[in-house]
């Protein structure tokens, strides 16, 4: 089958129950995008299809011909999409392995809504389990992602918080 | 290798601290010839080499640190430095990452002894090697909170040697005196001299290294106590941070394992046909812990695994239920157990007396990472090497070495970043290791073995189901004059190379810690805390806090139940309770000054309090609360921690609301149940942990502290579920003993 990802197109060999987590993962070579409980409880495997947050993890590969798929690897070329400068502004990660997904789920929440409540951020966010307990930093980054969304200056690149 | 490690362990292992630097005692080393110094370093080498093995390192290991990853033209100075041409700065760090942030603070510790530019500072997690054996422990690994306070003078000699040696081959090059150099940024400056640390690498790796450094004074720190932003962070939302599971080696294949579906339970036979026919599997084969499967990709080997047909002899883990384990523990805490502490006549103080009784009670817990456990093996001709987030390298290290039958220097372990640790990637039978190993060598294929999180939850190694029974007789004053606490759970140590160094008397320490040296008992006249350690076939593990994430729940909520008794305010009665001075109650004191204690809340909301120290550190949480119906809301914690002096409080900030998740996901949803021996949880669906809707506001303040330096990845979770219970009792008049907190 035929599989659009981060604008490239990949022609693979696979079953066609085969979730779209595993495919690119493992077939594709795609690891940003994260395994976690493999029944859309946790949102670490989330990507963007056609620009809409979904869960790979239970996602047939067989079912996304002709779509656009977006994986944490193709959302900016060198780490610059607003919700990755608000990330890293707002030191929001830990052990780092629920982010691909956080941070999916966030910028397709932000393409929707460009200026989120805290209860719009809630909805949005809630499926994606942080064991690390990020959260607090997530709902500081989201609105600091919006702000840079609408031209918000960056904040002094020093090291300092 | 288990023996000598026990060894190790009976000579370096002390349940607290041992001997934890504060920036006070850093400065008298900076005066450098004192008793103080000489004493440190003599201290510091009984516990372990690690200080003096550290530049020692061999010459063979020095060439692989040096080669690992940037090629030959890279030079270390020790065991944690490496400086390139271009200027970079590699710090190796011994510890792992699992999200703690150690990847940033303990490099801005060499940092500042170095001089570096911080812009130009890369991190690695150092391979396994006695050069990086915790010098607390005596064995490379990371756990009880201790990373920061057991390599801070480690580093900073590290930063401070290397600088040293900069600078003495800039001198000899200049022709200058070294005490005429000074350093800034990254370059030796002397005159109208200038050159980089690059350049001067070189030399500087083959002069002799100086036997008395000089270390900064703390008012000179430059990075240490400074907020500092993680320097993972561009890795890690950008997908290119490298985990466990990532992993990727040539001709790798992927296997899942069934393992037995009761603890204890052993294969009795299994058919592999129906599992060979699913296209992309490519072998089955059998080991100690079950049946694994072999695929070309993950679900491929899922799908032969769920064809498996495998014949199980149960054994007597079938018989087991968490139910009537609790009703044996119950009958059990009747009766006193071994006595952990004790000081005056208890049994003749409760008798006669108004006794107040409480029983209180946690469940199992998994850990439950995100990144499920995992483990890549690759076994060539020289050797074998793992790929893995790991939190005890020497462990897994010597275990692996036994299975294939070589020397552990022959087991390469390469540490990736952990997706979450919480302890349960330091298994001292480093139990997925082992079985990826064993996978491995039974079907002679480069192989990584990945856990399902339904493996997770199935998979053992848990938090230990606790009961703790706890009497306790006012005196006139209202304070308690006799205090009895019982506690029955399983030990974690029992059978592990641990036990022998921390198991004493018959009491495991990590089962009573927080109970047993529990503040509150200074005052009181008599006091006991006894335990009693039932085994079962469940396998049971260290959990963020170990045994104070049970012990904090049952004391600070009997404690509030005394405050009741007395009639007096919780804060009131804990102040009179907890020594002057204490540190403690000036994290009390802090956390209610800044919670507002006293005042009024919004309607409908009530407040509760805890205060518990664990792994060096003081933390006290109080929580606000709503209760709609029966559902609990969390919203808004304040805590308050010391933990001496801090080297990154944005580290420290993190690690609280951290800690404060962690509990609340145990104080709220959390709990395994065993039926028939099954565990009756599978996934996040009916394992639920705290999601984004529920997470409170958390404000943490730290306590300006030049007191010994503790620990900050654990001890911010154990206050927060009796701090979140009390509150609830404000709220309701209801006393809810058991977690998760429930009230239908």
């Amino acid at each position: 089958m035929k599989l659009e990802v981060n604008g490239k197109q990949h022609e693979v060999d696979v079953p066609a129950d085969m979730p779209l987590l595993w495919v690119l993962r493992d077939v594709i070579g795609l690891t940003g995008t994260k395994f976690g409980c493999g029944m859309a409880q946790c949102g670490a495997c989330t990507v963007q299809v056609d620009g809409a947050a979904i869960r790979s993890c239970i996602t047939p590969a067989s079912a996304m011909g002709g779509k656009k798929i977006t994986t944490i690897e193709g959302l900016s070329a060198d780490v610059t999409h607003p919700v990755q400068r608000a990330w890293i502004e707002a030191d929001v990660v830990q052990c780092g392995y629920c982010q691909s997904g956080q941070v999916m789920a966030a910028a397709a929440l932000l393409a929707q809504k460009p200026k989120p409540t805290d209860a719009e951020i809630d909805t949005a966010m809630s499926g994606n389990i942080c064991r690390c307990g990020t959260y607090q930093r997530i709902r500081t980054a989201v609105h600091r992602a919006s702000e840079l969304m609408a031209g918000a200056p960056a904040k002094e690149k020093s090291h300092a918080a | 290798m288990l023996r000598e490690l026990s060894n190790d362990l009976n000579q370096g292992v002390t349940p607290s601290p041992p001997n934890p630097p504060s920036f006070d005692g850093a400065q008298d080393r900076l005066e450098g010839e004192g008793l103080r110094r000489r004493a440190f370093l003599k201290a510091t080498a009984t516990l372990s080499a690690g200080l003096v093995v550290a530049f020692c390192l061999p010459v063979a290991l020095r060439r692989a640190v040096a080669q690992q990853g940037m090629g030959a033209a890279m030079t270390s100075p020790n065991a944690f430095v490496r400086i390139a041409p271009d200027n970079s700065v590699t710090i190796l760090l011994k510890h792992s990452e699992m999200g703690q942030g150690i990847w940033t603070s303990l490099p801005m510790v060499v940092a500042d002894e170095l001089d570096c530019d911080w812009s130009k500072v890369r991190v690695e997690h150092a391979p396994a090697a006695p050069a990086y054996a915790h010098t607390a422990f005596g064995m490379q690994m990371t756990g009880g909170s201790t990373s920061t306070w057991e390599s801070f003078d480690q580093l900073r000699q590290a930063g401070a040697t290397a600088r040293a040696l900069l600078i003495a081959a800039a001198a000899a090059n200049w022709n200058v005196q070294p005490i005429d150099c000074h350093t800034a940024k990254g370059y030796v400056i002397s005159g109208a001299h200038k050159a980089s640390y690059g350049e001067l690498a070189d030399a500087a790796a083959k002069l002799p290294v100086p036997n008395e450094i000089a270390l900064k004074q703390a008012k000179d720190f430059t990075l240490i106590g400074k907020p500092t932003r993680r320097l993972d962070s561009k890795a890690k939302v950008s997908g290119t941070a490298e985990f466990g599971i990532d992993v990727k080696r040539p001709n790798m294949l992927i296997a899942l394992v069934a393992r037995a579906p009761v603890f204890g339970a052993k294969v009795k036979s299994f058919d592999a046909a129906k599992a060979k026919a699913v296209a992309g599997v490519v072998d089955v084969v059998q080991v100690p812990s079950g049946v694994a499967v072999l695929g070309k990709h993950f679900w491929a080997a899922k799908q032969g695994r769920d064809a498996l047909a495998i014949d199980w002899d149960l054994g007597a883990g079938a018989a087991l239920n968490t139910a009537g384990m609790r009703d044996d523990y119950r009958k059990l805490a009747q009766k006193t157990g071994t006595v952990a502490k004790t000081a005056g006549n208890v049994d003749a103080a409760l008798e006669g007396a108004a006794v107040i009784e409480a029983e209180y009670g946690v469940p199992f817990l998994a850990h439950a990472p995100m990144e499920p456990l995992n483990c890549t093996v690759e076994i060539g001709k020289d050797g074998c090497d793992i790929y893995t987030g790991t939190q005890f390298q020497t462990m897994d290290q010597g275990t692996a070495a036994a299975i294939l039958g070589l020397k552990p220097e022959q087991v390469r372990i390469h540490t990736t970043f952990l997706g979450g640790g919480f302890g349960r990637r330091a298994t001292p039978s480093s139990d997925f290791v082992a079985e990826a190993v064993q996978v491995a060598k039974a079907s002679s294929k480069t192989v990584k073995v990945v856990w399902t999180r339904e493996d997770d939850i199935h998979g053992g190694y848990y938090r230990p189901m606790w009961l703790s029974r706890m009497r306790a007789a006012l005196g006139k004053d209202g304070k308690p004059a006799a205090w009895a606490h019982t506690i029955v759970g399983q030990s974690i140590l029992a059978g592990t190379p641990f036990e022998k160094a921390m198991v004493k008397d018959g009491i495991d320490s990590t089962s009573v810690e927080g109970a047993s040296d529990s503040p509150y008992l200074e005052a009181i006249a008599a006091h006991r805390v006894d335990l009693h350690s039932p085994a079962s076939p469940v396998t049971v593990l260290w959990w963020r806090s170990v045994g104070h994430s049970h012990t904090a729940f049952a004391v600070e909520s009997f404690v509030d139940e005394l405050a009741q008794a007395a009639k007096l305010d919780p804060l009131a009665y804990r102040r009179e309770l907890l020594p002057k001075n204490s540190r403690e109650r000036l994290a009390l004191d802090l956390a209610a000054e800044k919670f507002g204690w006293g005042k009024p809340l919004a309607k409908g909301r009530a407040a509760g309090m805890a205060v518990h120290a664990s792994f060096g550190s003081y933390v006290a949480q109080i929580a606000e609360v709503s209760v709609d119906g029966n559902a609990i809301k969390v919203h808004r914690v304040v805590c308050a921690v010391d933990c001496g002096p801090v080297v990154n409080p944005l580290t420290v900030e993190a690690q609280m609301q951290s800690g404060i998740v962690y509990g609340l996901s145990a104080a709220l949803h959390s709990e395994l149940t065993l039926k028939d021996g099954r565990i009756e949880q599978s996934n996040f669906n009916n394992y639920p942990v705290l999601r984004l809707n529920e997470m409170p506001k958390v404000e943490v303040y730290i306590v300006p502290s030049t007191d010994k330096m503790g620990g900050c990845g654990e001890p911010g979770t154990p206050p927060i579920a009796p701090a979140v219970a009390n509150a609830v009792f404000a709220a309701t008049g209801k006393r809810l003993r058991q977690l998760p907190l429930r009230l239908a």
